[in-house]
């Protein structure tokens, strides 16, 4: 019964309640893909693309460009050219009749929460149901919010942490040596605070090696491994980053080195750049991220390295890369064992799962196995992403 | 992120630091209250209730309640911090600074210099500034200018509730004498502040808002107008970028020059008198260090040369306001077209 579908204002972050609609790329009328770009969206703290949740014809386009409307309101309708007018015109009542009824639950949205480890405490968001759990390791000097675009999506079928590293965001700022190793001992920790006997591993850069220590040291722990753009497949890393992020105090110093990041540096918003700065205020962030920085690189090079030891993984595993990664070349994800399947995404740079958050997402379903239950229903974001549909990626095997 | 309003914040801010050093005490008229009478202990937490709950917390010895005798207190507040604590006294109203300046400017203001750098005063005074609240000439002045004035004394105007908290607590680990101005008017306004402690570092202008139009540089509450007037001319196509300046001693010469540099249209807004100001200070920099990239006359948008007015009709009129600031970045983008 999927001949009509809600395109609505998406969940982007823990504190997003509204956002504008800034243009849209398609009118009325017009037929779509799956994935085609439908129209911006910004809020303050972000500014991205909604794509289309399915295939279908524009039937209806309910919010005007310029117009700020809370998460979760309908902004256009899709539906086959056969589907009659009135059927549109019932459906968009009924949703708007049944918003109406679920918005005084808006207090009820996911709050992260806080697990208690040795050392310190770890903050995190869990979401979702289904085992066994995903777990989503960001990067250096990220924080859980950094899966906004990925964690709603796949928590539409399983269970879902996202949490922030020792140092990170709101976990305690103590990493004791700071090494990759010490870190995924911390992981493990938290992940025995929360019962997790085995889960998927998701890791971004930092967090990408991390799983990997887990994986290669605690197999029983890791379901599978998806690795996004992973520091420890090779000697590189651009230190221009490691030290711009922890020398820059202000936020015109902070903006190019985050630029860094994204092939397409309007998604660096301005409060973006402030949150990465509030994070850094922290008391014990800035030395936690210096003991790591110098226990994991030392200047152009990574310290801990894995490529040698990957034929060791029992476990499925992806990997996805930034074709313009400027921080870890993306030349890392050559040459690697046969089983493991790579995808090289093109127009994306490091922070991959934000800048193609789609794609990756439907990579990262159709890896998990199980398609998603409709976004919709839980009033998160876009509707299903069908595992069949996945982009046309670089496979290399 | 939990929101807090400018007062939560800041009292956020003594209780963090309080708890990490026993070092730390208050002290000053009724930051507690009602000493001596059963059941009202407590009941003041400072005029507008900043300093609430503090003395139930850490105690009569570490939340001391003193006489109306601002040159007695400020003076021990001085002493205390020069042999060892780390106080923070509050001066009610910053017009009562009058009474006990010598001990600020020519005693702790002085002491790291003249003792070769063997003396430390890490003294915070908080202080309340500004119009709007309908307290007349004597309780309403901004004042500042003359404290960044002296060398040797940090000048701090937290624009909001998470400026304040960072601030506040960079101030109390500072080892210089700081004067901590609130706006009055501030009190009630919520911003997001983390629960965690953080600092803010002194002498790092924080750029609110971005464009290539015109720059208007502001400091305290005036950084709110600026940032209204830059969302208002956004709408309208006109880039405005506001620097706020946070410290006006250390004062960021950096980012002040940079900014305005990069759009040649200039507008300093001081809701303090228009003469020998911090507003003067800045254009007379920009004018200097930046000329060659000046495509209009810099613009200041301040209170009249006058006393602050009881009338609240006057008072509304004397206190610059968003629409004065819109006018003023239009004359500057106007200038030479």
């Amino acid at each position: 019964m999927a001949e009509i579908t809600a395109v609505v204002m998406p969940k982007w972050g823990l504190s997003m309640q509204e956002g504008l609609l800034a243009a849209w790329y398609v009118a009325e009328g017009e037929r779509v893909e799956k994935g085609r770009e439908l129209c911006d969206i910004e809020t303050s703290k972000i500014a991205n693309v909604l794509e289309s949740p399915a295939s279908g014809v524009v039937r209806r386009i309910l919010v005007p460009a310029g117009s700020t409307v809370p998460v979760g309101a309908l902004l256009a309708v899709l539906a086959a050219p056969e589907v009659e007018d009135p059927a549109i015109d019932a459906f968009v009542a009924e949703f708007r009749a049944r918003s109406a009824e679920t918005t005084v639950r808006a207090g009820e949205e996911p709050r992260p929460r806080f697990v208690e480890v040795e050392g310190g405490r770890i903050r995190l968001l869990e979401l979702g149901t289904g085992e066994p759990p995903v777990l989503f390791l960001h990067g250096f000097g990220g924080d859980l919010e950094n899966w906004m675009f990925n964690q709603p999506e796949l928590a539409c079928a399983r269970r879902t942490f996202a949490l922030d590293l020792p140092g990170h965001g709101g976990s305690s700022k103590v990493v004791s040596d700071g090494s990759i190793p010490g870190l995924a001992r911390a992981v493990l920790a938290a992940m025995d605070a929360l019962a997790i006997a085995r889960a998927h591993l998701v890791g971004h850069s930092l967090g990408g090696a991390i799983a990997l220590a887990i994986a290669l040291d605690r197999p029983e722990r890791v379901a599978s491994l998806a690795l996004l753009a992973p520091v420890g497949l090779g000697p590189e890393i651009a230190k221009e980053y490691i030290e711009g992020f922890l020398a820059a105090t202000r936020a015109r110093r902070l903006r190019p080195v985050l630029e860094m990041l994204v092939h397409d540096p309007k998604l660096v918003t301005a409060e973006m750049v402030e949150n990465v700065l509030r994070a850094k205020r922290l008391d014990g962030a800035r030395s936690a991220l210096e003991t790591i920085a110098a226990a994991c690189f030392e200047g152009d090079r990574q310290r801990w390295q894995v490529r040698a030891r990957l034929a060791e993984l029992r476990c499925p595993t992806t990997i996805v890369w930034g074709e313009d990664d400027r921080i870890l070349p993306v030349a890392h994800s050559r040459d690697l064992p046969g089983s493991i399947a790579v995808h090289r995404l093109p127009g994306a740079g490091h922070l991959v799962h934000m800048e193609k958050a789609a794609e990756v997402n439907a990579l990262l379903e159709d890896f998990l196995g199980g398609p998603g239950r409709a976004a919709t229903e839980l009033g998160i974001g876009e509707a299903t992403i069908d595992p069949s549909a996945a982009p046309r990626v670089d496979r290399d095997r | 992120m939990p929101k807090k309003t400018y007062r939560q914040a800041i009292n956020e801010a003594l209780r963090q630091e309080m708890e990490r050093d026993p070092r730390v005490i208050l002290m000053g008229e009724d930051v507690a209250g009602g000493m001596g009478s059963p059941g009202e202990d407590d009941a003041w937490g400072g005029p507008l209730g900043v300093t609430k709950g503090l003395m139930p917390r850490f105690g009569r010895e570490r939340v001391l309640d003193t006489p109306i005798t601002e040159s007695a207190f400020i003076g021990a507040a001085v002493g205390a911090a020069v042999t060892g604590l780390r106080p923070v006294a509050e001066l009610m109203f910053v017009d009562f600074f009058g009474v006990c300046f010598d001990q600020i400017f020519n005693q702790a203001a002085k002491f790291r210099y003249m003792f070769g750098g063997k003396a430390r005063t890490p003294l915070v005074i908080r202080t309340m500034y500004g119009a709007g609240f309908r307290a007349a000439s004597q309780h309403s002045q901004c004042l500042y200018s003359i404290f960044t004035h002296i060398p040797g004394l940090k000048v701090v105007l937290p624009s909001n509730a998470y400026e304040a908290k960072g601030l506040l607590i960079q101030a109390i680990r500072d080892d210089d004498p700081v004067i901590f101005f609130e706006h009055k008017a501030m009190y009630d306004e919520e911003a997001e502040v983390p629960d965690e402690p953080y600092t803010i570092p002194f002498g790092e202008a924080n750029v609110t808002r971005e464009g290539g139009d015109a720059t208007i540089i502001a400091m305290g509450r005036m950084v709110n107008f600026a940032n209204q007037v830059a969302d208002e001319l956004a709408k309208e196509n006109i880039g405005v970028t506001v620097v706020d300046i946070r410290t006006t001693s250390p004062l960021d010469k950096e980012t002040i020059l940079e900014t305005a540099a990069e759009t040649g249209r200039v507008v300093v807004v001081d809701e303090s008198h228009p003469r020998c100001s911090v507003a003067t200070d800045i254009a007379a920099l920009v004018a200097q260090e930046a000329f060659e990239h000046l495509e209009a006359p810099v613009k200041m948008v301040t209170a009249p040369h006058a006393p602050v007015p009881f009338s609240p009709a006057l008072e509304d009129l004397y206190i610059p306001s968003p629409a004065r600031i819109r006018r003023a970045v239009q004359e500057v983008l106007a200038f030479g077209r």
